[in-house]
């Protein structure tokens, strides 16, 4: 296969195509999973948690 | 600081630093013809004067293991201080070369004062100076509180904060001396770049680290900005300056890239520094420093992830916006443009995010600076992403690209989004930072505010003005199909506009001096009697500033 300009062309015409929109189904996917709603939800109140300021041993 | 080492680390510290002094040694003997021995002569003192404090302290005793009980946030003390002492520099020097293209004469016929030295210290002194030390102090605090776990040791974050501003020195220097790879915003030679990549992969690894001991299963999201940030700006930068020295002796290095493929290269650099240094590493900021400050989780936590890896995938691909009409394929310019496009949807999900998370704290809005700071932040980082994505268009570009309206949209990011969120996050944690009750003055927060959007709002509508009107000059024809404007003509057009700059400019390095000032006393202020009365950081801010 030459490496000229036709070439990364349809590469990036194909193989990228396919690779964003699979990378935006698995992202999607995961962030709207039912389940992994109840973790995100704890997750966003982690800020404004009222507790001492030091690590936890 | 030396007394915070252990035994085991202070004999590290002296090894490195030691090595460093070396390295300085042999770049100023094999560049003694060269202003690479300058530099040379520079990193010895550095390492030497580092090695000699350590003689000095080296006999302290051991500290206790009380230590592990508490954050480490001694280097996130001395980043806030230089974080402001750096904004001051760049600034100062903004203004200065704001100055210039009004005043020409301003430069005193000095080779140094010229407008191509000074404006890559403005650019690194802001971006680097400012952002990078603001984005490495505020990492190392958000990093450990949303863990729940100490910095893994006390010396990594003393070599990534000392080792990046040494490099931030070297940068600065190098411009003003003529040294330049003239790579905008990658302008430092291969031996300052080569420097970065060691001082980066410390910090990566550092935020690995504390990630792996972390005492909270999920990864709170604005690590995961912090991450995309670090990593990024590895990648980019590592293949950005891939370039060959003339020789060790020498500070000069031809890059390994030409003609339209470098310009594509430092404009996936370019643009992506926009996104990943400017903007996902506050974006960091931003997600835990704006609900923690108003007391209210982000509006919508999955929201915040579908725009992190919107960002991370589509800004990847926009650098090539900034060459439309030049030797690059048509398609490729397509590309960039339309991925441009897109990003409005990452981006005003975030702003969009952040504004919702204050319905219903919008009084605190109205009476805290500090927390306005953010707000005003968020309705920026709306508007520059908008006008990104539109100036982005080719058609639009047409206009737009190598006016002033360009200098506008940048400085409505920088100025309203990175500075105004750098700000914000700062005065939110100086407090607890130095264990002090309150900052020492909230009336001096809100001068600060009024001055930084006042010097944002007047800089940013006279690029805008300046811009349009230069765009419309370069493309106007008289009837016989010549153009009616010469270049001269458009020049003095812009005059006025120049000095509006420059003005609005110098307002906000006024608000710059201000926060300085401010942090600097609350520094001064007697410490509380009982220590616990400072210790916590209440989420409700019971000391609002403006209160």
């Amino acid at each position: 296969m030459p490496f000229d300009h036709d070439t990364v062309v349809g590469f990036s015409k194909s193989f990228g195509l396919f690779y964003l929109v699979t990378l935006s189904v698995i992202a999607l996917a995961w962030t709207y999973w039912p389940s992994n709603k109840k973790g995100f939800d704890e997750a966003a109140r982690l800020p404004v948690r009222e507790e001492e300021d030091r690590p936890w041993r | 600081m030396i007394a915070d080492l252990t035994r085991a680390e202070r004999q590290w510290a002296m090894m490195i630093l030691g090595a460093l002094g070396i390295v300085g040694l042999a770049m100023a003997v094999a560049g003694r013809n060269d202003l690479l021995g300058i530099h040379g002569w520079i990193v010895l003192a550095a390492g030497l004067g580092g090695f000699i404090a350590f003689m000095r302290g080296k006999d302290a005793p051991e500290p206790s293991d009380d230590r592990l009980n508490e954050y480490y946030d001694a280097p996130t003390r001395l980043g806030i201080i230089l974080t402001l002492l750096w904004g001051v520099v760049g600034m100062g020097a903004g203004l200065w070369v704001a100055s210039l293209l009004a005043w020409p004469e301003l430069t005193f016929d000095a080779a140094w004062a010229s407008f191509g030295r000074l404006r890559p210290v403005h650019t690194s002194g802001v971006i680097f100076g400012f952002g990078g030390n603001a984005l490495i102090a505020t990492s190392f605090h958000v990093l450990q509180r949303t863990t729940r776990a100490r910095l893994p040791d006390q010396i990594s974050p003393w070599f990534v904060l000392l080792g990046y501003n040494l490099f931030c020195v070297i940068a600065a220097s190098g411009y003003l001396m003529g040294l330049t790879q003239s790579k905008e915003y990658a302008e430092p030679e291969w031996y300052a770049d080569i420097w970065l990549v060691v001082v980066w992969v410390v910090y990566f690894a550092i935020y690995m680290r504390t990630l792996a001991r972390r005492k909270e299963p999920h990864i709170y999201v604005a690590n995961w900005y912090y991450m995309a940030f670090i990593l990024v700006v590895a990648i980019l930068h590592i293949v950005n300056n891939l370039a060959v020295p003339v020789s060790f002796g020498s500070a000069k290095s031809y890059s390994l890239f030409s003609g339209v493929q470098d310009a594509m290269t430092q404009w996936w650099y370019g643009h992506n520094a926009v996104a990943f240094f400017l903007t996902a590493g506050f974006l960091g900021m931003m997600y835990y420093y704006l609900p923690k400050r108003a007391g209210r989780p982000i509006f919508s936590y999955r929201m915040s992830i579908i725009s992190f890896w919107g960002i991370t995938f589509m800004y990847m691909w926009a650098g090539s916006h900034h060459l439309h009409y030049t030797a690059l394929p048509h398609w490729v310019q397509t590309l960039g443009m339309a991925f441009s496009v897109v990003l409005l949807v990452p981006s005003w999900a975030s702003a969009g995010n952040a504004l919702l998370t204050l319905n219903g704290a919008w009084h605190k809005v109205r009476d805290d600076a500090v927390l306005r700071f953010m707000a005003l932040a968020a309705i920026f980082y709306g508007i520059t992403t908008f006008e990104g994505s539109f100036m982005a268009i080719r058609a639009v570009n047409s206009l737009s690209h190598y006016t002033d309206w360009t200098i506008g949209h940048v400085h409505a990011g920088a100025l309203g989004w990175v500075a105004m969120i750098t700000f914000g996050s700062l005065y939110s944690i100086v407090p607890s930072m130095w264990k002090r009750p309150s900052l020492y003055s909230a009336k001096l927060v809100e001068v600060h505010f009024w001055l930084a959007l006042s010097g944002t709002v007047v800089y940013v509508f006279a690029m805008w003005n300046s811009g349009v009107i230069q765009g419309l000059m370069w493309r106007t024809y008289t009837e016989s199909g010549t153009l009616s404007y010469s270049f001269i003509d458009s020049l003095v057009a812009m005059h006025p506009y120049y000095i509006a700059r420059a003005f609005g400019g110098l307002l906000f390095l006024l608000g710059a001096l201000v926060a300085l000032y401010n942090v600097v006393m609350t520094i001064r202020m007697p410490a509380p009697a009982t220590e616990d009365a400072a210790l916590d950081i209440p989420v409700q801010p019971a000391l609002q500033a403006g209160e």
